[in-house]
This record gives structure tokens, sequence and C-alpha cells, in this order.
């Protein structure tokens, strides 16, 4: 079948079997291998980018189902060459070690920080509870995402270490 | 690497239309809405529909609503709108509880209602908080549309009513005066985030002077037929709402329902499971709905 979409602002046509996955339709076809196959059960979120305006498992959606609508992944995040802010607390907080999770967290963070500014420790935990880390405990995960809260419009005169002192309920 | 079989693709651009693509292909047409039950079967080979009715175009599907007295829900709604809805939360808290714990925020960005009923997993929350609600489904197929009961849904596992050429469209819940004090709510155990429950309990409770006046009661994963603890209820209603009456109902429900030992837990954990779950879940609703009879003050 015959698939167009825009895909991070730049629009693609190809000719697909409804079988493909959005997750192999980006690696595979488009080359855009910041998403990364990881579960392949809708269970650990590595493969999360937006569909239109909001975050999906690209493992568990046909590229069928995207026909003309927009798709952005990690590669979309950066604008001009500017990292998001979000980008940047996971560089500043050390919010990765292996990275695996990381574009799918990434995605999610962006959205949750788009609905909620300032979101609560725990709120950032419940964005993120549908996707897996196995490398940080979560806990510079959750610090990189309101250091990005703390520092989105780059005024840069907001930004905390994303230690809020609440430290919920310390639970993962 | 899990990838469906080779499969047929339609677009629907109208319910009538999809109506139509169901009729022409038959019983090996699927619907595909979030594709989020559908996918992940299709993935490990246990579903394999030749065609699929891809539904979600079908914004007029996506809508929650207050129609005089009924709350009308339509079934590709995605269960993060569910869960954001204030007027659902308003009559029917159960709703709200239900969706908090549906898998995940992700999964309910993109997961519908209709979906999760039609998928009719025996361990899908909606079905028994629909239940506990005594709610109504509107199916759409060639000859028109017809209602069915929430708790008449199910013929089984994975198994509904809806015919191979019909739609469910519609989810209808009615909203009662407001001299009948109602108060519902949804509890569920899972071993982790995102999980599948062990077991879960609805209820929906509406007391005339601190007598139970109507009680839905609704039972996820342990075997409940129709999601329902019929005789629970049964014993219930015309009893007054205390401590004691909650308890023995919980008990009644352990008795009927029937789970099995799965890598959830055993059977006999699941029993027990019901039991202290219906009692909260029933103390949760009837506190919604004013507080409990004959309390100690």
């Amino acid at each position: 079948m015959k698939l167009t979409l825009t895909v991070n602002g730049t629009e693609y046509a190809r000719t697909i079997e409804p079988r493909l996955l959005l997750i192999h339709f980006l690696r595979d076809e488009l080359g855009l291998t910041g998403s990364h196959w990881g579960c392949d059960t809708s269970n650990c979120g590595a493969c999360v980018v937006w569909l239109d305006e909001t975050p999906v498992k690209s493992c568990t959606v046909l590229a069928a189902m995207t026909d003309g609508r927009r798709v952005t992944t990690v590669e979309g995040l950066a604008r001009n060459g500017v990292l998001d802010p979000v980008q940047e607390g996971f560089s500043a907080c050390h919010g990765l070690q292996c990275g695996f999770c990381t574009p799918g967290m990434m995605m999610t963070a962006r959205w949750l920080l788009d609905r909620n500014p300032n979101p609560t420790a725990a709120e950032v935990r419940e964005a993120i509870s549908g996707q897996i880390c196995r490398c940080t405990g979560y806990e510079n995960i959750v610090r990189s995402v309101l250091w990005a809260a703390g520092n989105d419009g780059n005024d840069g005169n907001e930004g905390n270490d994303g230690n809020d002192g609440s430290d919920d309920d310390g639970r993962d | 690497m899990q990838v469906p079989a080779q499969v047929e693709y339609e677009k629907a651009t109208s319910v009538q239309h999809a109506l139509a693509l169901l009729a022409r292909y038959g019983p090996e047409a699927k619907v595909l809405a979030g594709g989020h039950s559908l996918i992940p079967m299709m993935k490990l080979r246990l579903a394999q529909p030749e065609v699929l009715v891809d539904i979600n175009g079908l914004t007029d599907l996506c809508f929650i609503d207050r129609v005089a007295d009924e709350l009308r829900i339509g079934t590709l709604t995605r269960h993060a709108q569910l869960l954001e809805s204030e007027l659902a939360g308003e009559h029917f808290a159960i709703l709200h509880d239900a969706e908090r714990v549906i898998a995940d925020p992700i999964v309910r960005n993109w997961g519908t209602v209709g979906g999760s009923l039609c998928q009719a997993d025996p361990s899908e929350d909606l079905s028994a908080a629909f239940a506990a609600m005594k709610g109504t489904m509107v199916i759409e197929g060639p000859g028109g549309s017809r209602e069915v009961s929430a708790r008449a849904f199910h013929t089984g596992p994975y198994e509904t009513v809806v015919g191979p050429s019909e739609l469910l469209t519609e989810i209808r819940l009615p909203i009662r005066p407001g001299h009948q004090r109602g108060g519902s709510a949804y509890l569920k155990v899972a071993r982790r985030a995102g999980d599948w429950p062990v077991g879960a309990a609805g209820a929906a409770v509406w007391l005339t002077d601190g007598i139970v006046a109507d009680v839905g009661i609704g039972l996820t994963a342990v075997g409940a037929r129709h999601f329902v603890a019929a005789e629970a209820e049964e014993f219930l209603l015309g009893r007054p709402a205390d401590e004691e009456n909650l308890a023995r109902a919980g008990e009644i429900a352990a008795e009927h329902c029937r789970p099995v030992t799965d890598q959830r837990g055993p059977a006999d954990y699941k029993r027990h499971l019901v039991r202290e779950l219906t009692a909260r879940v029933l103390r949760a609703a009837l506190s919604r709905a004013g507080g409990l009879a004959g309390r100690p003050s």
C-alpha cells in the first residue's frame, strides 16, 4: 500500500506492506535509528515516538495507521542544531548510562512538560511508568526531567539540580 | 522478532463505510482501533485476520457527552481521554479509578475504550466497570443499531455478541436522579505498574435512607460470569449498607467466582483477593455516596 506521512517535519511517501510496524518503518525504511526497538511487546517504551500530538509505542502501531499523520521521533527533538532542554537535562544530570531507553524517555518527558511545565517528581515517575530503564534506577531520569522543567524556555535563571527535596515515595 | 502475518488493510472513512467493508470481507476481517491488543496478538500469530479495517479515522466515535440522563461514550475514545474527562469523573468515579490503572500512560494514549471491550480479555478492567454500572452497549450493523446490556455483552473469554459485520459504537451509562445517593469505585491488585490485574473489583452503589437501593459489583480476572458478582449484589439489595453486610458480600463474591491458578497467582489467593477487594471497593463507593450506615460515631 501507499503510505504518505510527515516525520519530523519532512513528508515521506513509501510503498509498504500493511503489516509493517511503525518502529521498523522508521528505522529500516527511513534510517531513523534513534528510536529503539526493545521488548517488541509494548512494555519497555524504548520505541516511543509521537503520533500527531501524543507519544505511542511504535512497536504496537502499524506504519499503515500513520497515513496522513505526523510522526515525531527523537531526531526531531533538537531544533536548528539546538538541543531541547530535555536533552540538555539528560546530559547535565547523567540521565542515561547505556542509553537504550533514552529516546523513549525523552519523547515522553517532552510531552509531559508541554502539558505540565512544572511536574512533581511523582508526576514524572507516573509519566514514565510504562517505560523501563535497567541502568539508572530512574533517579537520574527524574532529575533530568525536572532539570528540563526548570530550564524550559532557556532563560537559564530557573535551573535547579532536579532535587526538589520531595523525593516522593521512593518507589520506582 | 515478532511480525504479523501478511494482511490486507482498509481505512474506513465513516461508520457506514466500516460496516460495508466488514460485510464485504466477512469473518476474516478484523476491526483495528488502537490495536494495542490486536497487534500483539497478530505478532504472536494468535490472531491472523486476512483484512484489517482501520477505524482510527472515525473521529465521530470519539466523544464523551451527557445526553439527558445518560453519559454516552464513543468507542473510539482513547483511554487517556476517558481518564481526563471531568464529565465522566463527576458522574462515574469508577471510570477514573479503572482508567488510572489500565496499562500505562503511553498505552492509554492510543488504546481505545471500544477496543478493550471488544477484545474481551478476562483481565480487562473496563468490562467489569461497565458491568458494575449496568451500562448499555450500542452496536451498529447492516440492519441498523441494537442495544445490548453490558452484562450480556460477553459470551466468553475473547468473545462478545458483536457479529463479524457489526461495530460497537457507543456505551451508555444511566445517570441516576439526585435523590438516590450513589457512588462508585474500582480497585485493582497488580504485581507491578502497568500489569494486568491479579484480581480487581468495581462497585457502584445507590442508597435510599441508608438502605442499598441498587448495587452493581464487577469482578475482573477471577472467572466471574459476565464480570459480575451477581450473588453478592442480590445479598446487598435492600439491606443496610453497614460493615457487616459489606464483609458478607465479599465472602459471597469470593464463594461464587471461579479464579484459576496462573503465573499471576494461585486460585485460593485470588479468591482471598475477591473477598477483600469486594468489601473495600464497596466501602470506597459508599464513602463517595455519602457514607456507611451503622458506623459507631
